[in-house]
């Protein structure tokens, strides 16, 4: 089912929960809904199911304008963050309430409501506990006997609200790469919500990344990360340092660097902000442009080391990754001086952070960002 | 860079005609011609049920008169049973709210066998009628009682007494403060007398700067119930009383005896005064549940 | 395995971290003893006293008899109509908003903080003959007051805070999504209430109900007023203890004691089965 979103805005109270949000999500499409709480993107995922009402805006299902289709006619298949199993009903129950409350006139036979949630169950792996009640199942059965009951009433989009945010990290991961391949044999359209970044970007086709209400960048996992739109998803997904700097034309003064404004033919002059994540400084060759900084601070953390850096320059610390491989324990100690270089790079006309911004300054326009590897160095 | 993404923040919505999705807002609520009716229904009944009765007793009360409530209520008799009442809640309560500070911490700050089965003992009280409350005790200090004989020999009176009466009230309001505190005890846990100790606090401070200040709103909702309950004991109190007018009439028995003997107006003027008693008990109440809920607020944030 | 013996975990004398122990328990146990334990246990024993025979004998009269089923009828009947009408009162004032919620929600613990002596008259001056409401059923035929109907209005003044106080807090805990989750999956509201709420408050209705019932039957000062206490009619149990103390009939007064006492303690049984039934569901 293809779904088209347009201008939804809605308000609660004096609170903008959305502000004029615009998606096409395409038929068998699994995606996430990223963002921090208070974003919006649990209130875009229940006003899709019908849960919410828009203030304005429009969904349509395929060609059909949901509007005046309430909830219970929707055939949208919902998974609650937590669950909301019928505790009072057996696993069986709870699968087969969707088909059991359907008019007499549309209701499949006994025998075919206990052959379908039969067959859910082995789906979702959950053949023999049919006979349980929820509080007799872990957190992870529990969520997948919710996912057989959204399913039961062969829904049109499947919708799920943080359906890994009440499990333990282990049992989140299995489950996963489980629905990852559950959503490959279904073929079901999945819209989940999420505020894990690796969860999206591991499950998820595309990612929508919203904030405040709107949508900052939606696009495969690899662009969303690769290439952010915004400061704030640049921030959002991963680790970030902010360097100030001073463009002129089509090159950016930063920590003492010059450097090329990283965009075919734009041309700025003014204060900007760099925008590199902690792996994309380098340690330099003798022969690269590059600044100064101390290592004021070595952490391991798994195959990644950590640096706390200040950059002389600028006296402003930052933060390093290297590979373990390229770290030399004797050479990077505390206190030792090391000579860095920019490696991939946004640059972003000077503002705030995504959350600050005013909606209408220009002054948070993506300049233009460095693709090319060592084209800095 | 060809492939720059565009920053959706700073497009205006596309134009699309303005078009509200229909507000059918009947997803977890009923229609509203059933909400309107289930509302009136239970209001109506309330308000026949539960505020007429008050209101009558205020009304039948000064039926004639400012005068005649007055005289009522001045009553030497009156004074006599108000008196009284107020004797023996002075002495009931305080030693329901001691016993129920002891028992919540016995159980709430200690695991021992045969816990669950003190808790129900404790609410014993509640599920026997008052009037075998009152009757239990008349079989052990009663002419006919156990204990009867050697008291009368002693010249010590309980029964048609004061003691009896004190005796009954403390029986019917036996759980009230626990039965407020071992929940909200058991709710906040030990963690914070076990810093208090760890810090080297005695057990007495532990109790009375820790403790204390975390259930003192819990332990004057227990004792404002237990004192209206006090106040307003009928049965029990009835049966160990011996009706002696001026000697040991609690109001409600005053009322009992106004209202046999047909003096309905001062029978409900004695009354509205117990009916205030409730309205404050009521307001002080609803003030006390507003500072509990803040009170377990703050332990379920811990 | 080894010679390594671990201390049980559950000894004689467990260590305990927090004081007072000792002191309190022995405070708790001494005045439950003294104030409700022995006291009540005479009465049993006194009953016992009496041999079966006896005690049968008391019991099994017809004054007796139909005081006791007055007792336990009146308090079913009253528990049942509270359940019906304390669950719609719980029900509107968790869901629904109108003015005046907060005086009327306090207003609802009235019968708890009323002296039952006060309730009693005042429910008597509303339904006699000539009262308020009474005059106004009196030509359709309905005798309220000095009736068992009386009794029966009586107690369901008294039980409704039971019913309420019960079943509210399990209403407004009640997950918002489960109602949510059955109206996507295509339940009408009738089906969600019916299939999903109902079954989720029905152990905390079934407490209220048996909390309603149990002090129902036990109850005396609310009902001794309205109820006009003909003997075989409208007397109840716990007045016929008191008119067979008056009689200095000890025995027969111990005997319909006990025979509430038992009927008590399997009643508090069962409430306390139901809230466990209640907490595993």
């Amino acid at each position: 089912m293809q779904i088209q979103i347009r201008g939804i805005q809605k308000t609660f109270g004096s609170f903008q929960a959305l502000t004029g949000v615009d998606l096409d999500i395409e038929s068998g499409e699994l995606i996430a809904l990223l963002g921090p709480s208070g974003s919006g993107k649990t209130t875009l995922l229940r006003t899709i199911a019908g849960l919410e009402f828009a203030d304005s805006g429009r969904i349509l299902f395929g060609n059909e304008d949901t509007a005046g289709i309430p909830v219970r006619e929707r055939r949208v298949g919902f998974v609650f963050q937590h669950y909301a199993l019928f505790k009072h009903m057996t696993v069986f129950d709870n699968v087969a309430f969707g088909l059991q409350v359907r008019k007499a006139s549309e209701r499949p036979a006994k025998d075919a409501i206990r052959a379908k949630v039969l067959e859910l169950l082995d789906l979702v792996q959950l053949s023999g506990l049919d006979k349980r009640y929820p509080s007799q199942l872990s957190g992870g059965q529990k969520q997948r006997v919710a996912l057989a009951r959204a399913l039961a009433i062969e829904p049109r989009v499947l919708l799920l609200d943080e359906p890994f945010g009440a499990l333990d990290a282990k049992v989140r991961k299995d489950l996963r790469r489980w629905l990852r391949g559950l959503h490959d044999k279904t073929g079901y359209t999945t819209i989940f919500v999420t505020h894990d970044q690796e969860e999206a970007l591991e499950l998820a086709d595309r990612v929508v990344v919203m904030n405040r209400g709107r949508i900052e960048q939606v696009g495969s996992t690899d662009e969303v990360y690769e290439r952010p739109a915004t400061p704030f998803v640049f921030d959002f997904l991963g680790g970030v340092n902010v360097l100030p700097g001073i463009a002129r034309g089509r090159e950016i003064d930063v920590v003492g660097v010059s450097a090329p404004l990283p965009c075919g033919t734009c041309d700025h002059t003014g204060a900007v902000d760099i925008y590199v994540r902690p792996g994309d400084l380098r340690v330099a060759d003798a022969a690269q442009p590059s600044f100064e900084a101390e290592i004021l601070a070595v952490q391991r953390t798994g195959p990644i080391v950590r640096w706390d850096i200040r950059a002389r320059a600028l006296d402003q610390q930052l933060e390093v990754e290297i590979p373990h491989l390229h770290h030399d324990v004797k050479q990077h100690v505390p206190g030792q001086t090391v000579r860095l270089r920019l490696n991939q790079y946004s640059v972003f006309a000077r503002g705030a952070k995504g959350d600050a911004r005013p909606k209408a300054l220009p002054d948070t326009v993506l300049i233009g960002r460095e693709r090319e590897r060592g084209r800095l160095g | 860079m060809s492939s720059q993404p565009v920053d959706h923040s700073l497009q205006d919505p596309p134009k699309l005609p303005f078009e509200p999705l229909i507000q059918r807002n009947a997803v977890i609520t009923e229609q509203p011609w059933v909400r309107w009716l289930l509302t009136a229904l239970a209001l109506v009944f309330l308000a026949g049920f539960l505020l007429l009765p008050l209101v009558a007793v205020f009304v039948e009360a000064l039926r004639n008169g400012v005068g005649t409530y007055l005289d009522a209520v001045r009553d030497p008799d009156a004074i006599a049973a108000i008196e009284l009442t107020l004797t023996v809640a002075a002495i009931a309560v305080p030693l329901n709210t001691l016993f129920g500070i002891c028992a919540a911490w016995a159980v709430t700050k200690h695991t021992f066998r045969g816990k669950q089965f003190l808790i129900t003992l404790i609410d014993l009280p509640f599920s026997v009628s008052p009037v075998v409350s009152g009757l239990i005790y008349v079989l052990i200090f009663g002419a006919q009682g156990w204990l009867g004989p050697w008291m009368s020999e002693h010249d010590f009176k309980v029964i048609f007494a004061i003691p009896g009466i004190v005796l009954a009230t403390v029986f019917v309001t036996f759980p009230f403060v626990a039965r407020e505190l071992i929940p909200l005890m058991q709710e906040q846990g030990t963690d914070d007398e076990q810093a208090a100790l760890s810090l080297g606090a005695t057990g007495w401070q532990t109790f009375m700067r820790v403790t204390l200040p975390n259930i003192k709103w819990g332990l004057l909702y227990g004792v404002l119930l237990c004192n209206a309950r006090a106040m307003g004991e009928f049965g029990a109190v009835s049966v160990v009383s011996g009706h002696i007018r001026g000697m040991t009439n609690t109001m409600p028995l005053h009322v009992e005896i106004l209202y046999n003997e047909y003096n309905f107006a001062a029978a409900f003027a004695v009354a509205s005064l117990l009916a205030m008693l409730a309205l404050v008990t009521l307001v002080l109440k609803s003030f006390l549940e507003w500072r509990l809920g803040s009170e377990l607020a703050a332990t379920r944030k811990h | 395995m080894t010679a390594l013996t671990l201390p049980e975990a559950r000894g004689r004398s467990p260590r305990r971290v927090i004081p007072g122990f000792g002191l309190t328990l022995g405070i708790t146990i001494a005045y439950l003893s003294l104030i409700v334990l022995i006291p009540l246990a005479g009465v049993l024993l006194r009953s016992a006293g009496l041999g079966f025979d006896g005690f049968w004998h008391a019991v099994t009269s017809p004054r007796v008899l139909n005081a006791l089923k007055l007792s336990f009828g009146a308090a079913f009947f009253a528990a049942l109509f509270n359940a019906v009408f304390g669950l719609l009162v719980a029900w509107v004032f968790v869901r629904y908003p109108f003015p005046g919620k907060r005086v009327l929600d306090a207003a609802i613990d009235l019968p708890f903080a009323l002296p039952t002596a006060v309730a009693g008259i005042a429910l008597t001056a509303l339904y006699s003959g000539n009262g308020w409401i009474g005059q106004f059923l009196e030509p359709l035929g309905i005798k309220v007051a000095f009736s068992p109907v009386g009794v029966v209005v009586a107690l369901m003044f008294i039980g409704l805070p039971f019913v309420v106080r019960t079943v509210q807090p399990v209403l407004e805990e009640a997950e918002k999504e489960l109602e949510e989750a059955a109206a996507v999956l295509g339940a009408t509201r009738l089906q969600t209430v019916v299939r999903v709420i109902l079954p989720t408050i029905l152990p905390s209705l079934l407490t209220g109900f048996t909390l309603a019932f149990a002090r129902g039957v036990g109850e005396y000062g609310s009902v001794i007023f309205i109820a006009g206490n003909l003997p075989m009619v409208s007397e109840i149990a716990p007045l016929l203890i008191i008119i067979k103390l008056e009689e200095f009939d000890y025995a027969g007064a111990t005997a319909v004691a006990t025979a509430m006492l038992v009927i008590s303690f399997v009643m508090l049984l069962a409430i306390n089965l139901l809230q466990a039934w209640a907490r595993k569901k």
